[in-house]
């Protein structure tokens, strides 16, 4: 078994299949970590996602371009990400439920606007989603499609924006202690809503690549708890771009790993087993890190004016 | 313009709010019926019609919504100690594995016990399973500080998972054909039908009592009291010398055995057996119901109905007209954004400055 594992590292194969399970964990928790860098819990992500899938694809399948239908992917996001903002920022209301909430919708929109536009289709259409960038010449990377290099190009940025800017100090000022900012002369709930919206773009993103690059088509429930696994990463990450994109690596080393198990036909562990894996896994990850967690203080606190 | 709160949350908009947000939700999905080329008001009669306008209709509405306020419970007591359960789904699945495991599972092993003795086993059972779902996550939600919201939610999938490993394996019914279903409880543990040539089961009582009961509990209990307590304010719950750990867990295991029992019901009321698709989501609805009902218990009841005639109504009307059935899904989800926005007007007033 380990002389099995050891030649399945070797391959490209496997390194290859982990850069494309993690790039919509990527997108997912960077979108996450801006929300709650900014003070906003965002549980919409999971609707958001399906949302992102389920638009961009279909701006593909109605004849635009792949990337105007990553733009309309983020854009549509963005615009569940105003819904929350509205709701959590200026009107203060509950965090968790808000989220809650704009999955149920994001979710069951998609649904219906699916039914409606295709209502009598045995097999999902298809559509043909980006190819790989062979030119790179770079082994593993040469495999992956734009929306992956992307990804990996949005760590450093986010980080740089966060840590090296005034506006990424404005905002994680605004929460950890929307007081002071306020004192600061900084609009917290301007700088809340739009880290709300951009966050939900880059949520938005992470779905449409499960329909523009992971697979052609769209269906029901492809999106299957990644959203949720990506707010547990976040925590995992202890809220660095950094260390998000670690933990989203090493969570698609183990599910790579999982799948490949599974096709070596162990038939004595049931296949529900390995695929059980990620969401213990996750759970796993927020038992350890939550001791030493450093939260951002302000989170899920909504915030008025000349309250405490 | 701003917003002021009130001393006191006014009981006439709290009674008010959930039925402006079912108005509200009810204006904005028009939209999507326009969008669907179907007439809205024609719409709208229909899917009253199919939920509440005969006596197959009604009777559908009441089947359906008996899950639906055992879920809704389950959220709303854990919501009202601010433990925010959202793996319902998950407790509930469970809960039905638990009363296949006790009701059906042991078909020539030796284990022949009366059904005077298995019936309350079943429901104990389940109970029990979902519980014990919900208690891992708040012990480790007490003891190591980890978001409870992430891991039941987490918990649903896997939850999920292990039915499909079970009816794959020892729950399988080998008569099934090869589809996913698990084997059938003992006829003697099935609940009783309520109504003549309808679905309505006994389950309905167990749903209603659980809501009165739960109502009395909060109401007239120390326990009760203790609990509100704790979801007003931890700290100064602490402070005033309550075990507020303890009240948490002993929540937990309430809410959960809630859930439980709405598996249990689906279970021995209406199937016979476990399949994968038993619940269509009951317990993120139940998310709704508990927010539509204020996490008042007899709320629960009538929100349940809402959420029920929704779906049942939405079928039917769906036929008819040929719009998406998920039109009833986008309902759910909207009236629960609208009630949130509804439910400040209890809470705050405008102020003009």
């Amino acid at each position: 078994m380990w002389i099995e594992l050891l030649g399945w590292l070797g391959q490209p194969d496997y390194w290859v299949a982990v850069l494309r399970i993690a790039t919509p964990l990527i997108f997912g928790t960077l979108g996450v970590l801006l929300c709650e860098r900014a003070g906003v819990l965002n549980l919409g992500i999971e609707g958001i996602m399906v949302i992102g899938a389920f638009t961009g694809w279909l701006a593909v399948h109605a004849g635009a371009g792949l990337w105007t239908g990553v733009l309309i992917a983020a854009l549509c996001g963005a615009a569940f990400g105003a819904l929350h903002a509205l709701l959590t920022v200026l009107l203060g209301l509950s965090q968790h439920v808000s989220g809650l909430g704009v999955t149920l919708l994001g979710i069951s929109l998609s649904s219906y606007a699916y039914r409606l536009s295709f209502p009598q289709v045995s097999t999902p259409p298809t559509i043909v989603p980006f190819a790989p960038m062979d030119g790179l010449g770079i082994p593993v990377l040469a495999q992956q499609t734009p929306l992956t290099l992307l990804a990996l190009l949005a760590v450093p940025l986010l980080a740089y924006l966060l840590q090296r800017t005034p506006l990424g100090l404005a905002l994680r000022m605004v929460g950890e202690s929307p007081a002071s900012a306020e004192g600061q002369g900084l609009s917290v709930l301007g700088l809340r809503c739009g880290a709300v919206i951009a966050g939900s773009a880059l949520m938005g993103v992470a779905g449409s690549f499960l329909t523009l690059s992971a697979f052609n088509a769209f269906y029901f429930n492809m999106v299957n708890g990644r959203g949720w696994i990506c707010v547990a990463l976040v925590v995992f990450a202890g809220w660095r771009p950094g260390k998000a994109l670690l933990g989203a690596l090493l969570f698609a080393f183990c599910d790579t790993l999982q799948l490949r198990l599974q096709q070596g036909g162990h038939a004595a562990v049931p296949y529900q087993v390995y695929l059980m894996l990620p969401y213990l896994l996750s759970i796993l990850a927020l038992v350890v890190m939550a001791r030493r967690a450093q939260y951002p203080q302000a989170l899920m606190q909504p915030y008025r004016r000349g309250e405490r | 313009m701003r917003l002021e709160a009130r001393e006191q949350t006014s009981a006439g908009w709290a009674l008010a709010a959930p039925l402006l947000a079912v108005a509200l939700t009810l204006l904005a999905c028009a939209g999507l019926l326009v969008w669907a080329g179907a007439p809205v008001g024609r719409a709208y009669a229909l899917l009253f019609d199919g939920a509440f306008g005969s006596r197959l209709a009604l009777t559908e509405t009441l089947t359906r919504a008996t899950p639906l306020i055992l879920t809704g419970l389950a959220v709303a007591v854990a919501f009202r100690a601010r433990l925010y359960n959202i793996g319902a789904e998950g407790q509930l699945y469970l809960g039905a594995l638990a009363a296949v495991a006790v009701g059906g599972l042991h078909g020539g092993s030796g284990w022949d016990l009366p059904p005077a003795v298995l019936y309350p086993l079943m429901l104990l059972a389940g109970m029990a399973a979902g519980a014990a779902l919900l208690l891992g996550p708040a012990w480790l939600k007490l003891r190591f500080g980890v978001d409870e919201v992430v891991t039941t939610l987490l918990l649903n999938f896997i939850a999920l998972l292990l039915v499909s490993m079970l009816l794959d394996g020892v729950m399988k019914d080998p008569l099934a054909m090869g589809w996913p279903q698990s084997v059938a409880i003992r006829d003697e543990l099935v609940f009783a039908q309520l109504l003549e040539r309808s679905r309505v089961h006994s389950g309905l009582l167990w749903a209603l009592g659980a809501a009165l009961a739960l109502w009395a509990l909060e109401r007239y209990t120390r326990f009760g009291l203790a609990m509100r307590a704790v979801g007003a304010n931890a700290r100064a719950a602490r402070f005033a010398g309550l075990p507020v750990k303890r009240v948490m867990l002993a929540t937990a295991a309430l809410s959960g055995a809630l859930a439980g029992l709405a598996g249990v019901g689906e279970v021995a009321g209406r199937a016979g057996y476990v399949t994968l698709d038993m619940s269509p989501g009951y317990g993120y609805s139940g998310i709704v119901i508990a927010m539509l009902a204020q996490l008042h218990p007899l709320g629960v009841v009538l929100a349940a109905l809402f959420v029920a005639g929704t779906l049942v109504g939405a079928d039917s009307m769906s036929r008819a007209l040929g719009v998406p059935s998920y039109l009833a899904d986008v309902i759910v989800a909207v009236s629960l954004l609208a009630m949130l926005v509804t439910g400040l007007a209890a809470r705050y007033r405008l102020r003009w400055s």
